[in-house]
């Protein structure tokens, strides 16, 4: 393992207890909302921020542990890059990526060589003699992250590296990213909120809610099979916890949900928005789910609307913006909810 | 006419006190500027006395500056940015000048450094040196005074900084002192000139505690508030030359912060 930590940070309401590790070559995200602690954990790998108890161990050398051993971030040979990209504003771009060269002792000249030849990579050519704040939010990120990976680091930790760009520019530096640490050859941790940016960038993913790990896994895994609301809000799934009794799920909030494969034990049932179909009535033929439920919130979502369900079986549905009119929905409507069995993902808990 | 014009908007029991308190601050400026005797003036402002008094002040108030600057900016960041304990008296200790009576000051220096005082006859004793009623004195009493104005100008602007600009140094392999050389520094630069400025003014028109520790004589620290006192006991037309002096150099010092303060407002922030 090239970076494997163990943190625990008690920090007013913020109680982290949080062990990662992440091999060479490797891209671990970590998800989670805001205040779950996701930053304050990068901070604390960096050497930012001293944990209250805990260790951080990189290609097997201890840079911090309860002992005494506390390596400072100067000395970590790490790569960073912030939200808000922290470009310094008093020197130009290539002056920005050559300074990580220049603290440890290399020659000026070679320093901008260097610098110079990553602001090409990142397509940033020509610009260095601009003011970071002649740069646009895209540009300045991949100044930033040429910033960050000029000095060849061990590690790189990315901080929610996309969430200050608007959309368009994140998807081209989402791709763009996700080519550079296709060829990173160190560890990176990237933290992020949105799970977009962790399907799309990460080997592997860790959810931390509360100060805790929650689920890791791949990404795949994690958005077939979410484990708690926040993650299953995220990929847009409706989590109904339960007890497995062959093909029937008895739900913790009471109701029940028929599925197609035999279940037994602490089960999820895991339902997708666009699976369940809405009626005024209750709609003739015996489809084995069906719920009565109470519309209590509706946003627009592209060509359909996102409908939120409160009854004894919770549930999101998507329907097309006409079936919704037809429909005459307006929040507190009392509908008819149903889903095929077949359509119901079911996993242990 | 009662009622205050439309598009000022500004109410009678606000406007009337206001204009009052313009006119007071206005017009004593004003009286000295009809005073001045202006014909006179270049024989009063070319008296070797004038001149010399001028230079002692410039040069004295330089010299506190650039000790303030040497002090102060590091106990401004010490203030800002370190952890120590008990930081909050020591803010209050520093700035105790700010608010003491400069006379206070003038004596309180005495009692450390005059020939009988705690440092002042160690001094006296072991080196011969003596301070009080030397231009140093002039100096020292013009650095007790000034200096907390640098270091609470600095201070701000530490605090108003980004310090993540000192995290992202970090993790590009800068050490603390580098840091500050290559990143906190700059960052703060504007803040710096305006507190040596403020500064520097503070120091040109010291007068109590230069004449408690500094004494009153003429080239060695005789600086040209004292000057003007005095001018004003014997020679009044002297006197408004000599302050007309001082009002041209403080406009000087009032163009040169806005300049600071409005002209870097461009500066891109974060």
């Amino acid at each position: 393992m090239s970076l494997s930590a163990r943190v625990v940070v008690q920090r007013g309401s913020l109680a982290l207890d949080v062990g990662i590790e992440v091999a060479d070559g490797e891209v671990l995200a970590v998800l989670g909302p805001n205040g779950a602690g996701k930053s304050t954990l990068l901070r604390v790998l960096a050497g930012l921020l001293p944990p209250d108890r805990g260790s951080v161990v990189r290609e097997g050398a201890m840079v911090w542990d309860d002992d005494g051993t506390h390596v400072p971030a100067y000395r970590r040979a790490l790569g960073m890059v912030f939200q808000d990209h922290l470009l310094f504003p008093h020197l130009s771009v290539i002056e920005n990526v050559a300074f990580g060269l220049r603290t440890r002792g290399v020659h000026k000249a070679d320093a901008r060589t260097a610098a110079g030849a990553w602001l090409t990579r990142v397509g940033l050519d020509g610009l260095g003699g601009r003011r970071p704040g002649q740069l646009s939010g895209g540009q300045a990120q991949r100044a930033a992250l040429a910033r960050a990976l000029v000095g060849d680091p061990r590690v790189l930790l990315l901080d929610e590296p996309l969430s200050a760009l608007d959309a368009r520019t994140r998807l081209t530096v989402r791709a763009e990213l996700r080519r550079h640490l296709a060829e990173f050859a160190g560890s990176t941790v990237l933290v992020t909120h949105d799970p977009v940016d962790a399907m799309a960038l990460a080997d592997r993913v860790v959810v931390v809610e509360d100060g805790g790990v929650v689920q890791t896994g791949t990404p795949a895994e994690v958005n077939r099979h979410p484990r708690t609301d926040y993650v299953a809000r995220l990929v847009g799934l409706s989590l109904l916890p339960g007890t497995g009794a062959g093909r029937n799920v008895r739900l913790d909030s009471g109701g029940e949900v028929a599925v197609a494969d035999d279940a037994e034990g602490s089960v999820f049932a895991a339902v997708r928005p666009e699976s369940v179909a809405l009626y005024l009535t209750r709609p003739a033929g015996s489809p084995r789910n069906v719920w009565p439920a109470t519309l209590v919130g509706a946003t627009p979502h592209g060509a359909t609307v996102r409908c939120e369900l409160a009854g004894e079986v919770p549930l999101v549905a998507d329907v097309t913006a006409t079936a919704f009119a037809e429909l005459g929905l307006v929040p507190g409507s009392t509908v008819w909810a149903t889903v095929k069995a077949s359509e119901v993902a079911v996993y242990a808990r | 006419m009662t009622r205050p014009r439309e598009g000022t908007g500004i109410p009678a029991p606000l406007l009337i006190p206001a204009a009052v308190g313009v006119a007071f601050l206005v017009l004593p400026v004003v009286g000295l500027l009809v005073r001045t005797p202006w014909s006179d003036l270049g024989p009063l402002l070319t008296a070797p006395a004038v001149g010399e008094a001028l230079r002692l002040s410039v040069v004295s108030a330089t010299i506190a500056t650039l000790l303030s600057l040497l002090m102060g900016v590091p106990l401004a960041w010490v203030l800002a940015r370190s952890r120590i304990r008990g930081r909050a008296l020591l803010r209050a200790l520093v700035t105790v000048p700010l608010v003491l009576p400069p006379v206070v000051g003038g004596v309180a220096l005495f009692l450390v450094l005059g020939r009988q005082g705690l440092i002042g006859r160690w001094l006296f004793e072991q080196f011969d040196v003596t301070i009080p009623f030397t231009t140093a004195a002039v100096v020292i009493a013009e650095t007790f005074v000034a200096m907390p104005f640098l270091v609470i100008s600095v201070e701000g602007a530490l605090r108003a900084a980004d310090a993540r600009f000192e995290d992202a140094a970090a993790t590009l392999g800068a050490g603390r002192w580098t840091t500050f050389r290559r990143v906190t520094l700059p960052l703060v630069a504007p803040g710096i000139g305006a507190g040596a400025v403020l500064c520097w003014a503070r120091a040109l028109g010291e007068f109590g505690a230069t004449i408690t520790f500094a004494g009153n004589y003429p080239g060695t620290t005789q600086t040209m508030p004292l000057a003007v006192y005095l001018a004003l006991q014997e020679d009044s037309e002297a006197a408004i030359a000599l302050s007309l002096v001082l009002l041209v150099v403080s406009l000087a010092t009032l163009l040169l912060l806005r300049d600071r303060w409005l002209g870097r407002t461009t500066a891109p922030v974060a």
